[in-house]
């Protein structure tokens, strides 16, 4: 071995500590990459292959009732490669065992052969035998969450009637890769089911012969989505058309694709974070060993080592600490990939799962981690290249210091804290890309954790101010207002508002979307409509009332007059002022009072649907009624709902404040260890030499620790900051026309993150801490530095 | 004759690195005498610092008694050492050791704010000769001027004795004659029971008492007659 290799060895072993601290730094950024690269192209690829093998359709369509010859008509739209009709309704279930009422989305499969589009995968059993009208398939998760099998049976009510149904497979859909039940935020497997029925049994059951009420499309390459969404439309638009829509309208699509955004946001935001601070790091440790050996590369250029050599020497340092990160980063990440992969793979039930974790992500990682490495080191290296053999023999000259303040000034303040303060402003460079090293800790963990913030902020506009109703009855079809009372006269009902829903488009001037308006009465209590400063709103009795992500896309104010097109029963347009602007992060939507939609459809006061308070206690009673209930679509549990979302998001919340804080303390521990330990190195001397004079341990470390102390809480200001501005940016990329996130950040938050980095910072001090308590005074005095 | 300020009995120091043991202090016997001026003189290795470090409480003895005003240093534990060091000595050593962000008032500021009876840092300047450096910092001052202010710093919080180890090593004659100028001043004016490590023989002439030092002991003790003062001293 080379002597000079021996020598890299040797110094690595020496400053192991702070080489592995810069190391795991790396090896965090490597990881995150790793995994959030692997993960998202993995289960990306998983959800091509998905939709591809399973011919999950472009475009989506519902309607009330159209006749099975249009699909002919969808089919001669150029660019349209296959069209599927089917019936698709909900219906309540009735469980044995299980008082809560179930709601499922019932889906049509053909009589004759296989399913066009939307195929099924059959984990088991059979499809139904269009012979039999009460067999059925159901999803995966729904029969895991009653332990349902091929055999067994439970009841719903098809259209008034309720029926039995027998189990003759367990299947799963593309379609329904996150299937949420109505209301629910959460998909809740015991709640919602997906059952296919023969056509010919729902057909019978809806009274829809030769007739369908939902169409899929598939498109052939190259074809404009918007073009023929707009002819399927024009098609419909007499049956009842409620406006078709892309995948990325579709529920489960966009749920699952905003989830792999994130994945793939995280691969673009931490990386970088990380790779910069060992850059950083870097710089720091080969600066302090260079100065430290100038004598040393001296005498080597002098005994006739170039000085490529010599810089080569130094940049192999740098390598391997560069080595050591990416093997510990790319295994921790592989593994840590592949498992998140699982565990997403198993929470969407996907039928297989495609790991796509090829050498190029290990590639990349290698070549932008040596790269953050060796700029982080090249300066260092570069001033080891330059030192002409002569210079480097002396000692560098010592540091000048300025006087930041005058003497009158500084009478009240130690000299051991001016001698932090001088030390601060001597090297304000240093000091500066310390306090961003620790505030990117700091960022890391706000920009991670605020969205449980934002989170609990939905939750408490969504079922505390804005739906605090307990459950909502949602019709078959329209109903006279005179089922209100009825309603109101079951058991455990403790106050019932009525809600009609009706589908129109809304256009002002070029801009037009197809909303569903939901009407209220003046005054509700349960479910109210609040505007964008959370006031409730009453709607005036004219005026259309649009969500503000409706408003924000059509662009319209308070005052502006749009046009208003009905899209069920006979068609009327009018045209409507904009009364208020609603506060909404889930959906378009837009609001109006319910006496204007019925004068709006031109029909008698009708209701689609029934928000309800109900008494706990008698909840059971109800709940039996409702299920034999015929004209009750599906019943949505407000209540229930949240209850699994908090229960969901409780698994999640301490596994991910963990990790980020796992992430942020190695960044914090890196940062303020190895400054300390490169500042000891530097100020042992001085330090020492204050240890003669009779000052105490604690006084010492003060002036070492206190700087960093100083520089920490410097940090936390720009790390709120830098993690607000990070958050912003999340928030934007998430913000779709199905859901928006809103900004929130608690004050807690900013605590917790401080106090992790604080503590992190805090470990790294008490470990310094011994060092300089070990400080060999004798040994430091008898030497120049 | 009074109780000297320290009394040194057989005292042993012994280094241990591994496997080698060095016998640094092999018995060494000696007593100071308050408000002398001593020198100790000797070779390179025969343990001359490691006798100061001891004194000073720097440093642990192995084996033996030092007794400063009567009470034994050599069960001192750390805590002790460090308030002893705080309150009763001062050190000046070859390179100086000053604090390279903070000027020579400040450097001695450093000691003065803790120190239990300090005299101003201007007034511990002025008897070193500096009134006109103030406001300079270490890098600003040459290698004398910052010895000066290490004498400055040692003796403003009045230690009751001085140690300096080869204050005038890193010196060329005429600066390192102002440096022992300012010592034998300290020691006139202010009485500080001073001892001055070198092995620069001539130095000796200005000292009360000489110690020769070879082989980790006192090998004899002159004492002079007539000091000499340190402006006619030239090596
Ligand atoms: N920390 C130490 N570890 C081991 N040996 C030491 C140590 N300090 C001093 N010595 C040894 O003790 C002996 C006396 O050293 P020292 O008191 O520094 O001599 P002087 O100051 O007279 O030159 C020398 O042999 C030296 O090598
Ligand atoms: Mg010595």
């Amino acid at each position: 071995m080379l002597s000079l290799d021996r020598k890299l060895l040797r110094d690595l072993w020496r400053l192991k500590t702070q080489v592995i601290a810069i190391a795991m730094v790396m090896a965090a950024g490597v990881a995150t990459l790793v995994l959030a690269v692997g993960a998202y192209r993995s289960l990306d690829e998983t959800r091509e292959t998905y939709y591809e093998r399973y011919r999950f359709a472009d475009i989506f369509a519902t309607a009330t009732r159209a006749p099975e010859w249009l699909a002919d008509e969808i089919a001669k739209i150029p660019g349209v490669a296959a069209v599927e009709t089917r019936i698709v309704e909900t219906a309540i279930l009735d469980i044995e065992g299980f008082s809560v009422p179930a709601t499922a989305a019932l889906v049509s499969m053909p009589e004759i052969g296989d399913q066009v589009l939307n195929r099924i995968y059959l984990r088991q059993g059979r499809t139904p035998d269009p012979a039999h009208s009460d067999e059925i398939v159901v999803n995966e998760a729904f029969a895991k969450a009653h332990g349902f099998g091929p055999g067994d049976t439970f009841h719903a009510i098809i259209d008034g009637r309720k029926r039995k149904l027998v189990i003759v497979g367990i299947a799963l859909s593309p379609e329904y890769i996150y299937a949420l039940g109505p209301w629910d935020l959460m998909p809740d497997d015991s709640r919602f089911a997906i059952g296919w029925l023969s056509r010919k049994a729902i057909e019978a059951a809806y009274d829809l012969d030769g007739a369908f009420s939902q169409v899929s499309v598939k498109l052939m390459r190259g074809a404009s989505l918007d073009d023929v969404i707009e002819r399927v439309d024009v098609l419909l638009a007499r049956y009842g058309g409620r406006g078709a829509y892309g995948r990325k309208d579709q529920q489960s699509h966009a749920f699952l694709d905003a989830e792999l955004k994130q994945l793939e946001a995280m691969a673009r935001i931490l990386p970088p974070i990380f790779l910069f601070v060992a850059a950083f790091l870097i710089n720091m440790i080969l600066s302090r060993l260079v100065a430290l050996e100038r004598e040393q590369i001296g005498l080597m250029k002098a005994l006739g080592y170039r000085s490529l050599t010599i810089g080569m020497h130094y940049m192999k340092f740098v390598a391997a600490i560069a080595l050591v990160g990416v093997v510990i980063g790319g295994i921790a990440g592989t593994w840590l990939g592949f498992g998140l992969t699982r565990l997403y793979g198993d929470f969407y039930h996907f039928p297989f799962l495609v790991f796509l974790w090829g050498a190029d992500i290990y590639g990349i990682a290698v070549f932008i981690t040596v790269g953050a490495a060796a700029l982080g080191g090249a300066r260092a290296v570069w001033s080891v290249v330059r030192l002409p053999p002569a210079v480097a023999m002396h000692a560098p000259a010592p540091p000048r210091y300025r006087r930041f303040l005058t003497n009158g000034w500084l009478r009240h303040i130690s000299q051991t804290n001016i001698m932090i303060a001088r030390h601060i402003l001597r090297w304000p460079v240093r000091a500066g890309l310390t306090v961003f090293g620790i505030s990117l800790s700091v960022a890391v963990l706000l920009a991670s954790l605020f969205s449980f913030d934002s989170i609990e902020f939905m939750i408490d506009f969504t079922y505390f101010q804005a739906d605090r109703q307990d459950a909502t009855l949602e019709f078959t079809q329209e109903r006279p207002v005179g089922v209100i009372s009825d309603v109101e006269r079951l058991p455990g009902v403790l106050a019932a508002e009525p809600v009609r829903t009706v589908a129109v488009k809304v256009r002002y001037g070029h801009v037009e979307r197809r909303v569903p308006v939901i009407g209220k009465p003046a005054g509700t209590d349960l479910s109210r409509v609040l505007d964008t400063d959370f006031r409730p709103v009453t709607l005036p009795e004219t005026g259309f009332a649009p969500s503000d992500a409706l408003a924000e896309i059509l662009g319209v104010r308070v005052g502006d007059i749009v046009e208003i097109e009905t899209l069920q029963g006979r068609k009327r347009i009018v045209e409507m002022p904009v009364t208020a602007i609603i506060q909404g992060y889930l959906g378009l939507l837009s609001f109006m009072d319910i006496e204007a939609v019925n004068r709006l459809m031109r029909e008698g006061p009708m209701v689609t649907g029934v928000h309800l308070a109900i008494d706990e206690a008698e909840a059971d009673a109800l709940f039996a009624e409702v299920k034999d209930m015929p004209m009750v679509g599906s019943i949505a549990l407000q209540k229930k709902s949240l209850e699994k979302f908090r229960q969901t998001l409780a698994e999640n919340i301490s596994v991910m404040i963990s990790v980020y804080a796992g992430l942020a303390m190695v960044i914090a521990f890196g940062v303020v260890y190895n400054s300390a330990r490169i500042q000891l190195s530097e100020r042992g001397r001085e330090l020492a030499s204050l240890r003669v004079l009779g000052f105490t341990r604690g006084e010492v470390s003060w002036i070492l620790l206190g700087e960093l102390a100083v520089l920490t809480l410097a940090s936390l200001p720009l790390g709120w900051a830098i993690g607000y501005g990070v958050a912003w940016v999340t928030v934007q990329g998430l913000q779709s026309e199905l859901y928006r996130v809103p900004l929130v950040i608690d004050r807690q938050t900013y605590a917790v993150s401080s106090l992790v980095v604080l503590g992190a910072a805090a470990i790294s001090a008490l470990i310094v801490r011994r060092r300089i308590d070990r400080l060999d005074l004798i040994e430091v005095l008898k030497t120049r530095e | 004759m009074a109780e000297p300020v320290f009394s040194v009995d057989d005292l042993t120091k012994v280094y241990r690195t591994g496997e080698v043991e060095v016998h640094a202090l092999r018995g060494v016997d000696l007593d100071i005498r308050e408000g002398e001026f001593l020198v100790l003189l000797g070779p390179s290795g025969s343990g001359k610092s490691t006798l100061l470090n001891i004194l000073g409480g720097l440093d642990h003895a192995t084996a033996g008694s030092v007794t400063f005003r009567g009470t034994e240093l050599t069960t001192f534990d750390e805590r002790a050492l460090t308030l002893y060091r705080r309150e009763n000595v001062g050190f000046v050593f070859q390179f100086y050791n000053l604090v390279p962000s903070l000027t020579a008032r400040e450097n001695v500021a450093l000691v003065t704010e803790i120190a239990v009876n300090p005299m101003r840092p201007e007034e511990a300047l002025e008897m070193v000769g500096l009134s006109d450096r103030l406001d300079h910092f270490p890098a600003q001052l040459s290698g004398g001027e910052q010895q000066r202010v290490a004498i400055a710093r040692a003796i403003a919080k009045r230690p009751e004795v001085l140690f300096c180890d080869e204050p005038t090593g890193a010196l060329d004659s005429k600066t390192g004659v102002r440096v022992l100028e300012a010592l034998v001043a300290v020691n006139a004016d202010l009485g500080t029971t001073t001892a001055v490590i070198t092995h620069n023989v001539a130095i000796g002439d200005i000292a009360h008492r000489v110690v020769h030092f070879a082989d980790g002991k006192v090998a004899r003790i002159d004492v002079n007659e007539t000091r000499r003062p340190a402006s006619e001293i030239t090596w």
